[in-house]
């Protein structure tokens, strides 16, 4: 799995473009997000892409050929730092309760919402920790789930910009 | 410069892009822009179907080497163009399109002719606008025409609202900006140390030229490095005209229906430089047994063409004219030696060759005969047997001077780029070499041709058959012609004469001289149906999904009775004893 970072231009259509080219191309995306940079002329995106060095070469070629894309760049989780958010609605009986909270705790993830039958826990973290949370949960029986996909930066001083 | 409408706008940025010719067809949407026309000094050619503006765009800009422009209206005018535009993108041609749109406020309520066409063409543009704002056409199209014809060309799609045309604006023609779009023309220093080093070293080199040696005029560098290091040279369908075929050196083309000696040489090869081309699986066969022993380097300004289909030893990125250039300095001249004589062996004793026995017209001959005839004529083909007869039977010298559908390879391409081709290059003498299937599929431009004075030559080598898929289903089918065969309708002679143009007919071999030369004697539009056998074949030929060293010769006649095309060339001692 690799993780790609893009700074794009903010403009209508953009996202159609990347999109279709990793399906026209037949590359699979596992997850891609969009978000507004610094300078709103411009957006970031942060796709994860399955596939060898080959598939990554030709990805980041081809993504580079787009005229609305800026810079693209493979970020190594070795050197970066990569959080994802998720949302998880969990069934939560109250004899599930406090075992649950422990749980919340010890992964220094938030409770956002309770109500009688169930809790909606809010976790942050690389996509391992996220992962393992939600293993965690399943037992009790997740109703519903949001994950925001990875967003990933380069450590140190370093900075992508346009 | 002053307030103007869209319209004006759009003109006056052609004008100064240098556009002198444009393809189109009007419709509702584009009434402001067409009245506008009405009185430029833009020359608008009215076609008959838009996507014959499309590839009359296209055969205006591979001939000229200039960008290429077609207008369609909305809705269906917009989707007409499309294959067009998918012709233009696969052989990488500069080209701008532009097509009417329904007005901004209706833009997704699907209102009458409306067709999201940039979302259409994103697969197959190099780029695309929607135009929603009339201030904003100054810098599309100046944008439009640099990103079309820099780097590796293609077609760009312009989107124009119908009230963007109308609504009023101060002309201004901004610098170009695009920070995401950088061309990588200037090659590097070390790259090109390495492949140098490595042209040096190598025992039996092959040059492997595909269109981007067109592209960027980089034909007489390639012949320059070509006699220094000795190496062969094969091109591809889209590189033909790039190296001379009557030059010992020459290959001709490789791949599915390229000479054996080609693509015996690609196999034997130590080292392969390709240049502009992008090893397509028409050229390699097989592509795991593509050239085994070679080490390849690949000169491409594309960098993402640069290990896509096969691994690239030394990857050279930049323009091919560039790069040939600092080659042909940093190698040292080389000798003739055995490796050329093993090509010149093979060239004869494989040379290409057809069956001249039996009562019909043979389409490789109606090939010898116009390129004795005619031999700086502008080659333009459709799609099929007559493209590889025309690619094989022709000996090509110059480039931009065979026009053909090479990575789409798009039925009725042909005669409108013909069309398109002549208008570009009004001295030259432009034929469509076609069959009798592609003709048909915009056959509707004659009338094109014939209002607008183009004398284009259109031959068909008609034979009443789907010719290169009956091919394959006479071979790989068990001769069983599922709808292949097109029943000699219609009679092509009174088509002709219907739009009033020249129709002329050959039907034996003793006429076929006379007729080509009234041909070429005619001033007017021309049509020639030349009647050939629908079991002739293109020969030889690697089957699908063979290597290269699998290449078949079709012809089973004797070959005391077959006619060799090529010659095996001068040996060393006589190339020596000529170059004193």
């Amino acid at each position: 799995m690799h993780t790609i970072a893009l700074i794009v231009e903010n403009r209508p259509g953009v996202l159609v473009r990347i999109a279709g080219l990793f399906s026209r191309r037949g590359f699979n995306i596992d997850s891609l997000t969009v978000g507004s940079t610094d300078n709103p002329d411009y957006a970031r995106m942060t796709i994860t892409v399955d596939g060898d060095e080959v598939v990554l070469e030709q990805v980041t070629k081809q993504l580079n050929k787009l005229v609305n894309v800026i810079r693209v760049s493979e970020l190594l989780s070795s050197e970066s730092v990569e959080r994802e958010l998720a949302i998880i609605k969990v069934a939560a009986r109250k004899e599930d309760r406090s075992e649950i909270m422990q749980i919340v705790s010890v992964f220094r993830a938030k409770i956002i919402d309770v109500s009688p039958r169930s809790l909606i826990v809010e976790v942050t973290g690389s996509d391992d920790k996220v992962e393992a949370m939600v293993r965690l949960l399943r037992q009790f029986g997740i109703k519903e789930m949001a994950r925001t996909g990875k967003v990933s930066m380069v450590r140190g001083t370093k900075a992508m910009v346009p | 410069m002053g307030k103007m409408t869209g319209a004006q706008a759009i003109l006056e940025s052609l004008k100064l892009e240098g556009v002198e010719t444009i393809f189109g067809l009007p419709g509702g949407v584009l009434l402001p822009l067409y009245d506008a026309i009405y009185e430029s000094d833009i020359r608008h050619i009215l076609v008959r179907h838009e996507q014959a503006a499309a590839h009359a765009a296209d055969g205006y800009a591979r001939a000229t080497g200039r960008v290429g422009v077609c207008l369609a209206t909305s809705g269906p005018g917009a989707t007409n163009l499309v294959t067009g535009i998918a012709t233009a993108y696969m052989d990488s041609v500069p080209m701008v399109a532009m097509t009417g749109q329904v007005p901004t406020s209706l833009i997704g309520k699907d209102a009458f002719q409306e067709a999201d066409i940039t979302g259409i063409t994103i697969p197959v543009t190099k780029h695309s606008y929607l135009v929603k704002d009339a201030k904003d056409i100054p810098r599309i199209f100046r944008e439009a025409f640099y990103i079309a014809r820099t780097g590796r060309p293609g077609p760009v799609l312009i989107d124009l609202p119908r009230d963007v045309t109308v609504d009023e604006l101060e002309f201004d023609y901004p610098e170009i900006h695009l920070p995401g779009y950088n061309p990588n023309l200037k090659v590097h220093s070390l790259q090109i140390k390495r492949a140098a080093a490595a042209l040096m070293e190598a025992e039996r080199p092959v040059i492997y030229v595909g269109g981007g040696v067109k592209y960027s005029d980089g034909h007489r560098e390639l012949l320059q490095l070509a006699e220094r290091i000795k190496a062969p040279v094969t091109t591809t369908l889209m590189g033909i005209g790039c190296f001379p075929e009557d030059h010992p050196l020459s290959l001709g083309m490789l791949g599915m229906h390229g000479t054996k000696y080609a693509n015996y040489a690609i196999q034997e090869a130590d080292l392969i430089l390709a240049v502009g081309a992008r090893f397509d699986d028409r050229v390699t066969g097989k592509v795991a047994s593509f050239a085994p022993q070679a080490k390849i380097i690949h000169v491409d300004v594309d960098p993402a063409e640069i290990g896509k289909n096969v691994r690239v030893d030394i990857p050279v990125v930049g323009d091919a004219k560039s790069a040939l250039a600092e080659l042909a300095k940093a190698v040292g001249e080389k000798p003739w030696g055995t490796w050329y004589e093993k090509v010149a062996g093979w060239k004869g004793d494989y040379p290409l060759c057809y069956s001249t026995e039996g009562e019909t017209i043979k389409p490789q001959c109606v090939l010898e005969t116009i390129c004795r005839l005619c031999p700086d004529a502008v080659i333009v083909t459709e799609v099929g047997q007559n493209q590889m007869w025309a690619a094989q039977f022709f000996t090509h010298k110059d480039p931009r001077h065979f026009i053909s559908s090479g990575g789409l390879g798009t039925m009725g391409y042909g005669f409108p780029a013909a069309i398109g081709a002549k208008l570009g290059c009004p001295e030259k003498e432009v034929f469509d070499i076609a069959g009798d299937g592609s003709f048909q599929m915009n056959i509707q431009e004659l009338a094109t041709a014939v209002v607008n004075d183009v004398a284009v030559k259109v031959i068909i080598l008609n034979n009443g058959v789907l010719g290169m898929v009956r091919q394959w289903q006479d071979l790989f089918y068990e001769k069983r012609f599922s709808n292949t065969t097109l029943y000699r309708v219609p009679d092509f002679v009174k088509v002709a004469e219907a739009y009033g143009a020249l129709g002329l007919r050959a039907e034996k071999p003793s006429e076929l001289e006379g007729v080509l030369l009234e041909a070429i004697e005619s001033e007017v539009m021309t049509v020639v149906d030349v009647v050939i056998s629908p079991d002739e074949k293109v020969s030889p030929m690697v089957p699908a999904g063979a290597s290269l060293s699998e290449i078949l010769e079709l012809e089973s006649a004797d070959p005391a009775a077959q006619t060799p095309r090529s010659y095996a060339g001068p040996s060393v001692s006589e190339i020596l004893e000529l170059e004193g």
